[in-house]
């Protein structure tokens, strides 16, 4: 499967500063993410990472530095560099009163992704929702929607896949799908920044750790 | 996908949601009919009194109805990261936004200009009174929307911004009332609506190339 190009796309962020309120939660942070390899980011609760994650998808501008996406700003980029970048935060961005198919083809429409039903059903298969396409989402359980969130993964195109706390509330099984998908991404030229409290092992990847300090 | 076929899914999907959310849409819809009933009951059978109230009142009871729903129109997809990534799309957010007003308009004003020559029935107004009554809120519920997208998106995550919504919509709707209500004013006087409603039509096109787009910036911010 080649879904993504495999010449060199490289994310640089370079002094990268940020403020909440008037606390200075990280400056001078810098590192460069090449093609098949991976951020682990860490810290402790409040030190910046998921600020550092929305400064990184654009959500957020940051107080100083920038960030180049093959060497082009991503503020210039606009919608080239949105086209590159999938975003799973905190929040699931499922609407309870849909059903899990509902939620998935509408979340892929948003982006411009045309899922027709089948392709929807293989995908919730995949991610071990098969027999509940039809389930009001607000039925399932905390790891499933978060399945569900994560299913996004699967019809995504873009290379860079930034993702905040994508192991919480999953169980065993789920977690080693989504470190399998990961694996699979990097391998295919993928890049991934992803910030867990627990260890993650995706097979055969370049990891790079980034901790922030409190 | 084309840029007809997000806004027709934006508009699905936010329509399917307020489906299965019955009671929420049907609140301002019952406020509507209530407020419009209530004049009658309360004045009497004074019907010349009534005929003149009723463009009015009636626009009155449409606009606080259709403003009701307002602070619904971001707030859930605020709340559940759906705007995050709507945000995040490589569809440009002010479409995504289009389509959102629309559904809006769909589900908290049709019903309003649907179901107003009825209520105007109440006040004795003529068959031509009430079809002028019906395309005033025809031209006028879609600018509501629009201005009252650009509050809702305002005043976003803002604690307390029911309050700061309606006093920062209220007074940008005095346009739409003056020219819908005095449309059916002026047909009802022998005057002609025509030049009332051509100025609401004039405001709503104007609306149109620039709500979404105020909405997209105001939204933008507070994401940040």
């Amino acid at each position: 499967m080649q879904r993504h190009r495999l010449y060199a796309t490289m994310l640089t962020a370079t002094d990268i500063a940020c403020v909440r309120g008037d606390r200075r939660l990280f400056s001078g942070l810098g590192f460069t993410l090449e093609a098949g390899a991976w951020i682990y980011l860490t810290g402790e609760n409040g030190s910046g990472k998921t600020s550092l994650l929305r400064i990184l998808v654009g959500l957020s501008p940051a107080e100083a530095g920038e960030i180049r996406w093959d060497g082009v700003a991503i503020g210039r980029l606009g919608d080239e560099y949105r086209r590159v970048v999938t975003y799973l935060g905190h929040h699931n961005a499922l609407k309870e009163e849909l059903t899990a198919r509902e939620n998935l083809s509408s979340g892929a429409a948003l982006a411009g992704v045309n899922l027709d039903i089948a392709r929807a059903d293989a995908i919730l298969a995949e991610v071990g929702l098969a027999g509940r396409e039809e389930l009001s989402v607000r039925f399932l359980s905390q790891g499933q929607k978060r399945r569900v969130a994560l299913a996004r993964l699967l019809w995504s195109e873009s290379p860079l896949w930034i993702l905040d706390e994508p192991f919480v509330a999953l169980d065993a099984a789920a977690v080693l799908w989504l470190a399998g998908t990961l694996a699979n991404h990097l391998a295919a030229g993928g890049m991934a920044i992803l910030t867990s409290h627990q260890e993650v092992l995706i097979a055969g990847s370049i990891m790079q750790t980034l901790r922030l300090a409190a | 996908m084309g840029a007809f076929g997000v806004l027709s899914a934006v508009v699905r999907r936010d329509l399917l949601v307020a489906l299965r959310r019955k009671s929420e849409v049907l609140t301002s819809l019952f406020f509507f009919v209530i407020v419009a009933s209530l004049f009658p009951l309360g004045i009497g059978s004074e019907m010349d009194l009534l005929r003149k109230i009723a463009p009015g009142v009636l626009w009155v009871a449409a606009l606080l109805a259709a403003m009701l729903s307002l602070n619904r129109l971001f707030a859930n997809d605020y709340a559940d990261g759906t705007l995050e990534q709507m945000a995040l799309s490589p569809v440009p957010l002010g479409l995504l936004v289009t389509g959102k007003i629309l559904a809006h308009w769909l589900v908290a004003g049709l019903p309003l200009v649907l179901i107003a020559p009825m209520l105007g029935l109440q006040y004795d107004l003529s068959s031509r009174a009430l079809m002028v009554l019906v395309i005033s809120l025809l031209l006028g519920t879609p600018l509501l929307s629009l201005i009252g997208a650009i509050g809702a998106a305002l005043t976003l995550g803002v604690r307390g911004g029911g309050v700061l919504l309606s006093l920062l919509t209220l007074p940008l709707y005095i346009p739409a009332l003056i020219f819908g209500a005095g449309a059916v004013e002026a047909d009802i006087s022998g005057l002609g609506a025509a030049g009332h409603l051509s100025l609401l039509a004039a405001l709503l096109t104007l609306a149109v190339f620039f709500a979404p787009w105020a909405t997209t910036a105001a939204l933008k911010i507070a994401l940040e």
